[in-house]
């Protein structure tokens, strides 16, 4: 059987004022049925880019996406029709992605009007149950979104990405505007309807403590590559990037015991417009050589575990 | 030795008019930060945090908030009564605040050095190029050359910006420092590095710092204090130890359980139920008391008052101490 998700060598340009902007630069990975790839990166890393591409909300610039074996690189406008019913996103932020005039019930009935064909009675029994899914209570059926808090808004967003039952669900910063009671809660049910539906998941944040919770596997970007991808824990336990260790380092541990060493890169992203062809964290990088200005090779050094640095063999003996 | 208070509230009460209703935002808050102290003040969105900070330099939205009660000692100085003159003398110079987003908090259209000139400026007698040689000091103490005195806002990236804007709240050499969310709206490796400065700032320039944040990570790493605050309300309080070994209060305990963790095994959260109240329609009683596992009758009757479980480490639950 195929596989549910195949991305090859994925490249989204952007044409701006000063040239390209390389976001999404040669991605390649792939996504098994049930299964959560983690994206994690920094503001600027391409990962909502990535996201959206897959979903062909962004028309890709080059590569290939291959879905449940098809290729769907360049869909017709009924091929994608077909598509959306498929696949579907959780946006990040929850007070802009609804529409302010639509109330909970036609919100979420929306998608159904668009693709079920079903009769309006069993299209509100439908909506009813994706609010009982969620977790909404039935007497915000006719409430608007500015009178609920985040946490339900955004449980409005999933309750349409779930309508239409799909395989797949990109999920762009669904917690990262809520605050850290909320998301556990709205953690916990993505969990959830992923067992109780065999949903496959991309989770795309900033956040590395929460993509460690919900990620079989996990990406880290920077400037449009992936330097790093491995199974979760072993990510977490046996990071090789430098990158990936600084990242992992910085993140403040809510512990007054472990403080961990920090390693702290200088510096900031830089420019993803024209990047040149080496490492595009060695301006970053305290290992950086001449070596890392030749364009880097995605390498497996454990099972399952790519890295994209030329030093790494070096750098963890 | 016992260490100089340098800032005493008590009792701080605020509320917000709004059209249909009364926010009440503060209600009746102790808090007291020692000279060269961190005290870290950690709460979700709507908890109070902001208005706190506000209430301490005299900036709540004028007119619709009002402080009802309360009394705020700043080196011994009722903030409350004296002159809004002298209040000048003292917003920016002796107390001074870095907002939570360093996108809004500069200029767009005057140059960053000029900036933090101007504050140096207003609070000193000194010559126009005296203070400016000042504020090329100060960018470069925060890590920015100091050839970039002349660029604008737009050409900083996040990371520079708020360190320009830690640059100029630090000026004036404060005893106080006030930071809203000082890292909130910056990357893990930025915020890393804002962090450490922090740090070394303030063990180099000796102020006190309160430090405004949803972020328990954050704490833990500069905090010596901490108070958690929900609905306007300080829950505990105590020093950082107190709170990140044995926290007391049901809604501590409840944050620490919602937390994902990056060395910890588990693969489900512990979610704290339910929501906030509405903090124009607060419950009677424990305001936590609707969310609270172990909530018994007494605390939907009545207000809990605070407990002191050890030397210095405060609750405010009828069962603290004890078994819930």
């Amino acid at each position: 059987m195929p596989a549910l998700l195949e991305v090859k060598d994925l490249k989204k340009y952007f044409k701006t004022g000063r040239g390209m902007l390389h976001a999404v630069d040669g991605i390649s990975f792939t996504l098994e049925q049930g299964q959560t790839l983690g994206v994690v990166g920094e503001s600027g890393c391409g990962k909502s880019t990535l996201g959206r591409t897959i979903l062909h909300l962004l028309d890709a610039t080059g590569g290939r996406i291959l879905f449940e074996g098809e290729d769907i690189t360049s869909p017709s406008r009924a091929e994608l029709h077909v598509l959306r019913r498929k696949m579907q996103i959780i946006f990040q932020d929850p007070f802009s992605s609804l529409n302010p005039r639509m109330s909970v019930s036609a919100a979420i009935m929306e998608p159904l009007l668009i693709h079920s064909g079903l009769s309006r009675d069993d299209m509100q029994a439908e909506t009813r149950k994706l609010m009982d899914t969620v977790g909404l209570a039935e007497r915000y059926a006719n409430a608007y979104p500015h009178e609920l808090d985040g946490g339900r808004r955004q449980r409005i967003g999933i309750a349409r990405a779930l309508a239409l039952n799909p395989r797949f669900i990109v999920c762009d910063e669904p917690v990262s505007a809520l605050d850290v009671s909320i998301q556990a809660q709205v953690l916990n049910l993505l969990l959830d309807l992923q067992e109780e539906r065999k949903l496959t998941y991309i989770f795309v944040t900033h956040d590395l403590s929460v993509v460690k919770y919900i990620s079989n596997e996990i990406m880290v970007m920077y400037l449009g590559q992936m330097v790093e991808k491995a199974p979760s824990d072993e990510l977490f336990e046996n990071a090789l990037h430098p990158y990936t260790k600084a990242l992992l380092s910085a993140i403040p541990e809510p512990d007054i015991h472990c403080q961990q060493e920090r390693i702290l890169i200088h510096g900031e992203i830089t420019s993803p417009i024209n990047p040149a062809p080496g490492c595009r964290f060695m301006a970053r990088c305290p290992y950086a050589s001449e070596a890392c200005a030749e364009p880097q090779i995605l390498e497996e050094y454990a099972p399952n575990h790519f890295v994209s640095c030329c030093k790494c063999g070096e750098l963890n003996k | 030795m016992e260490q100089q208070n340098l800032l005493e509230i008590s009792d701080l009460a605020v509320e917000y008019q709004t059209d249909d209703a009364v926010v009440h935002a503060v209600n009746g808050i102790n808090l007291v930060v020692r000279k060269g102290e961190t005290l870290g003040v950690v709460g979700e969105t709507g908890a109070g945090k902001t208005t706190i900070a506000r209430s301490i330099l005299r900036i709540l939205p004028n007119p619709q908030a009002r402080v009802r009660a309360g009394k705020i000692l700043f080196d011994g100085l009722d903030l409350m009564r004296i002159s809004e003159k002298e209040m000048r003398k003292i917003r920016g110079n002796k107390i001074a605040m870095i907002f939570q987003d360093p996108m809004t908090a500069l200029n767009p259209i005057e140059r960053v050095g000029d900036q933090i000139a101007e504050t140096i400026g207003l609070h000193n007698k000194i010559l126009r190029a005296d203070a400016q040689r000042r504020a090329v000091d100060m960018l470069e103490m925060v890590g920015i050359p100091g050839e970039r005195y002349d660029e604008y806002p737009h050409q900083f990236s996040g990371g520079m910006k708020q360190r320009v804007v830690i640059a100029m709240a630090l000026a004036c050499k404060p005893e106080l420092l006030l930071a809203d969310e000082p890292t909130t709206a910056l990357d893990v490796t930025i915020q890393a590095q804002v962090l450490e400065m922090m740090q070394s700032l303030k063990k180099k320039l000796g102020a006190s710092i309160i430090l405004i944040t949803h972020d328990l990570g954050v704490v833990a790493n500069i905090c010596d204090v901490v108070a958690v605050i929900y609905a306007g309300e300080i829950v505990e309080y105590g020093t950082a130890e107190d709170i990140f070994d044995r926290a007391a209060h049901p809604y501590t305990r409840g944050l620490f359980n919602s937390l994902p963790r990056l060395r910890s095994s588990e693969r489900r959260l512990k979610p704290i139920g339910g929501l906030m109240p509405d903090p124009s329609n607060l419950p009677a009683g424990c305001k936590f008391g609707v969310r609270c596992p172990h909530a018994q009758s007494v605390c939907h009757a009545e207000n809990p008052g605070v407990r002191e479980t050890e030397a210095g480490h405060l609750v405010k639950c009828f069962y603290a101490g004890g078994e819930y």
